[in-house]
């Protein structure tokens, strides 16, 4: 039915569409009208569609006033102005990202945020003509609301690796680079005002060094924003990144520090040491919150099991909650968000369901996308309502010295950092990391708290913060671009992480430990292989629901990887593929010591049995290959679902198509195409949740790829390739079909036989239902029943 | 002799005295070489699941014992890479370059010798790492796939030029190195 539906039909469709919501919204709007005013009055029959406002509003619920027509429609948008003007912005934003991206050039020589900054001026521009007051980036708004998705997602997805690796880099950058970044601006600016000419004698020292701490923080959104689009390398992008992040607790500090002192004018050595203590507490303090949350998120996690669905609501509510708790001590709230993510994600994955997580990956990346885009588009907004003092001194002295001063303080630090590090930062490392200091809408809302009393001077800060933001936004983030293809930097390579690599390291992990355990050397290895131990022994324990804290890192990263592949071959149309080690059972159940037979989903067969037919199994492969083509597939189905149909159709086509290809790589272990007037089994296949099959939560998202129908020693064994592998496995049968084969189907006793096929079949099945991806659109499956 | 280390395995003199003194920390009874026993008297080695094979490294082809020589050219393997030396186009492969780290690591898997990781070497090296916590089956189907992955001319083992390719994208200079020799 679908391939089949005309363009007209979908413009019906979405005219339609459109109809409905143009006659439910007045609907919607007079039936709140209609509740508010209450009319007690038994009129309910309308004589006929009167848009007259009803002007006896305000008379009370007096008993026989004067019979008015009954109100059929109103107007009424006073009570739902607020969030109706929240969803209007929202849409715009979304509606403007959606727009960049179908211009096809725009975005490859545009960063999108010097694009929405453009929109929020031509809106804000817009709104002031039209007389309306367009609305200024309120700093609480900005704090509470826009920051943490960006901050969350960030902190959730930070590759711990890396970060941990280059921790003392990036520390160095963030606290000594910052600290020299703000006093070497404020001293200098402070030096430039007191120059006759300019009027600016008026501002003392400390407003200068408030004015240098809150322009010389490097902001994470705009360096997420842009670095995102550049696809530079891990280790630039880490140490820029994380960077941005952890610099907060700096500028939290000094901007405190400055801003109680400024009316006094001086600051004592003990307010300094104090200073230093602040900060220590703030960094630590952040930390120790958000690491508290993240325990907490994963010990609430593991007996999440029942209600699945409301297991990504802890995660954000969990973070969300340690932001503002550290906030309510005047902690580093994004320190905290990020501790948390960080702590809580290895556990958390472990005991939530496939699609929960798939859920806050994707609910984490919406909100942060439209949280960004929502604070560029208000920054431009911003520009346009706020109140402005220009001043050219003031504005270009500031300019230079922000890039002297990071380049200075790059370059500086480097050289320090270079003597303890392993793989030295070279010159142009050096270069992406000064020019991808980006300032954003952090520096303008700290501006923004800043009182006009006490600092008479705000707007003029406030014009310099958004010419600044706006110049490295523009400046450096276009330019940006081109400059890591001329000075061809290293790329971020597309790792598709093979299990080479994974064993490697963690061989080389081992190897390096010993080495070091040798030379009597704590290092870095050292304390790693210790908190891994430690980890593993304690804490997994408390926090990973079930069987699944005693799993090996490497088992977990095979079956993710294995599951990871199986929804790729099914995506791309060749349904029937089976993934790799089809021979062998890997199955979460051989993990667990005893094997609780009440979570097979299969009906028991007792040892001999499965050996006999094993036996079978395999003395039969050659002859099966013919017979499974005429294998009738229909009764191997279970509970279609009529939703998916649509999809399912299409992907039957692919599969069709794809089978042919199949057919001339021997490669594969797959089972033949279906016939083409089998839609059931496609349904079956591509339909279900990987999850549903294993009765008992515990077992988690990992699918039983247990296809277990030789043993590997048999002599039909076919070691299981990777789709992408090149070269065939010399196969035992000239088959050019299909290299091997899962669906054994034997000729013997025809019971037997008839067994046989249907658990066959229903490995078959199984197979195929654990290799489906449940996918955000699968939800109506999460209750469905696996066999009939 | 301090000469002849430097320019061999490109280690400081600061280096070779720090390895000197550990070399003699660990020579319980002053015997001037190392036995097995020595190095079984490093605690965390006890509980590293290659423990055994990174010692079985110190020694060469049927030796009892290492010498202080010995001792630095395979700890020289974990320096850090200079890079910025000069390259001078007669001179040897140094011990610490990228190739030689992997070489290293190579042996270490390769316990006979002969060029290449079979599916059994493989599979000890899984059963030490992964520490009984799976079956058999599951070992044998990681191993397998792993050699899937990274065989390229079908002889259902891992040779060295096969190692080295699954692992470029690896960073080897910075994970084989340890602060100790910088």
């Amino acid at each position: 039915m679908y391939p089949s539906m005309s363009c007209w039909t979908r413009r019906g469709l979405l005219l339609a569409l459109a109809l409905g919501l143009a006659l439910l919204v007045p609907m919607a709007l007079s039936l709140g009208a209609a509740e508010k005013t209450r009319r007690s009055v038994g009129n309910g029959h309308g004589t006929g569609v009167t848009l007259r406002p009803d002007d006896s509003h305000g008379d009370g619920h007096g008993v026989n006033k004067t019979k008015k027509i009954f109100p059929v429609l109103t107007f009424d948008f006073a009570h739902v102005k607020i969030p109706f003007e929240i969803s209007l912005w929202v849409l715009l934003a979304s509606l403007m990202k959606l727009g960049f991206h179908l211009i096809p050039r725009l975005s490859s020589i545009v960063p999108e945020s010097c694009l929405l900054i453009v929109v929020g001026l031509l809106v804000g521009g817009l709104m002031k003509l039209v007389g309306a007051a367009p609305p200024e980036l309120q700093s609480d708004v900005f704090f509470l609301y826009l920051l943490p998705p960006i901050i969350l997602d960030a902190g959730y997805f930070l590759p711990i690796r890396p970060f941990s690796e280059n921790l003392g880099t990036i520390l160095m950058f963030a606290v000594v680079g910052t600290l020299w970044n703000s006093f070497f601006i404020g001293g200098l600016l402070y030096a430039v005002c007191q120059i006759e000419g300019t009027d600016l004698k008026s501002i003392g020292l400390l407003p200068c060094f408030l004015f240098g701490s809150v322009i010389s923080a490097v902001d994470p959104v705009a360096v997420l924003a842009v670095f995102e689009e550049i696809h530079i390398n891990e280790l630039l992008h880490i140490l820029v990144f994380g960077e941005s992040l952890l610099n907060d607790a700096v500028t939290v500090v000094l901007y405190h520090l400055f801003e109680e002192y400024s009316g006094l004018g001086m600051v004592t050595f003990l307010d300094v040491f104090l200073g230093v203590i602040c900060f220590l507490v703030v960094s630590l303090g952040g930390v120790l919150v958000g690491a508290f949350y993240g325990l907490l998120a994963a010990f609430t996690s593991r007996f999440a099991s029942h209600t699945r669905v409301i297991e990504p609501l802890f995660v954000f509510v969990y973070s969300y909650m340690s932001y503002l708790s550290a906030e309510v001590f005047h902690l580093s709230g994004i320190m905290a968000l990020i501790a948390c993510g960080a702590v809580m994600r290895p556990y958390v994955e472990a005991n939530i369901s496939h699609k929960s997580h798939t859920t806050t990956k994707y609910f984490l990346k919406m909100w942060s996308s439209v949280s960004e885009t929502l604070i560029f588009i208000f920054l431009g907004v911003s520009t346009v309502a706020g109140l402005h003092s220009w001043n050219w001194t003031f504005v270009t002295v500031t300019i230079i010295l922000c890039l002297v001063a990071r380049v200075l303080g790059v370059m500086g630090l480097t050289f320090v950092i270079n003597k303890f590090r392993i793989v030295k930062l070279t010159n142009k490392d050096q270069f992406i990391i000064a020019y991808g200091g980006l300032r954003g809408a952090i520096a303008f809302s700290l501006g923004y708290l800043l009182h006009p009393e006490e600092f008479p001077m705000r707007n003029m800060f406030l014009t310099t913060i958004i010419t600044v933001v706006f110049f490295t936004v523009f400046v450096q983030g276009m330019t940006i671009r081109p400059l890591v293809d001329l000075l061809a930097v290293k790329k971020k390579q597309e790792t598709k992480r093979s299990i080479n690599e994974e064993i490697h390291t963690q061989f080389l992990d081992h190897l390096l430990t010993g080495i070091e355990d040798i030379c009597g050397h704590y290092g870095h290895h050292h304390w790693k292989d210790k908190l891994n131990r430690f980890n593993k022994k304690y804490v997994k324990k408390c926090l990973i629901a079930g069987e699944r804290s005693k799993e090996p890192q490497l088992i977990a990263f095979y079956h993710k990887m294995e599951m990871k592949q199986a929804i790729e071959l099914v995506e791309s149309g060749g349904g029937v593929k089976l993934p790799s080690a089809v021979p062998s059972t890997v199955s979460m159940q051989n993990i667990q010591p005893k094997k609780s037979n009440s979570e097979r989903a299969l009906p028991q067969i007792s040892k001999s049995r499965e050996e006999e037919i094993r036996k079978i199994l395999r003395s039969n492969l050659q002859k099966t290959r013919q017979r499974l083509r005429s294998y009738n597939r229909h009764t191997l189905v279970g509970e279609p679902d009529e939703d998916g149909w649509n999809d399912l159709l299409l992907k039957r086509q692919k599969i069709m198509d794809m089978d042919k290809q199949i057919s001339r790589m021997s490669n594969y272990l797959t089972v033949p195409a279906p016939p083409p007037e089998s839609p059931t089994l496609s349904r079956s296949r591509l339909a279900s949740d990987p999850q549903h099959y294993v009765p008992k939560p515990t077992l988690g998202n990992v699918p039983i790829i247990k296809v277990d129908l030789a043993s590997p020693q048999s002599p039909e064994y076919v070691s299981v390739v990777d789709e992408f592998q090149k070269e065939a496995v010399p196969l035992k049968e000239e088959d050019e079909d299909a290299g091997g084969l899962t669906m054994k189907v034997p000729l013997g006793d025809p019971k037997k036989e008839e067994q046989e096929q249907q658990d066959g079949g229903k490995e078959q099945q199984r197979l195929m239902r654990c290799l489906s991806d449940p996918g955000p659109g699968g939800a109506e499956e999460e209750d469905e029943p696996f066999l009939p | 002799q301090t000469y002849l280390f430097q320019y061999t395995f490109a280690v400081t003199p600061a280096h070779i005295k720090r390895l000197y003194k550990r070399f003699q920390a660990l020579d319980k009874g002053n015997k001037g070489y190392l036995s097995p026993q020595d190095f079984g008297s490093v605690k965390e080695l006890a509980t590293n699941p290659i423990g055994d094979r990174i010692i079985g490294a110190f020694f060469s082809q049927g030796q009892e014992t290492v010498d202080f020589h010995s001792f630095v050219r395979i700890l020289a393997h974990f320096r850090p890479l200079d890079k910025n030396r000069a390259k001078r186009p007669d001179s040897p492969e140094p011990i610490n370059s990228r190739i030689s780290k992997l070489r290293f690591a190579f042996q270490l898997y390769d316990q006979d010798n002969d060029g290449k990781i079979s599916r059994d070497e493989l599979l000890q090296v899984l059963r030490t790492m992964l520490e009984m916590q799976v079956t058999e089956e599951q070992l044998e189907s990681i191993a397998d796939r792993t050699i899937q992955e990274a065989d390229l001319d079908g002889d259902n083992a891992i040779s060295f030029d096969e190692f080295r390719k699954s692992l470029e994208k690896v960073n080897i200079e910075h994970k084989m190195s340890s602060r100790f020799l910088h």
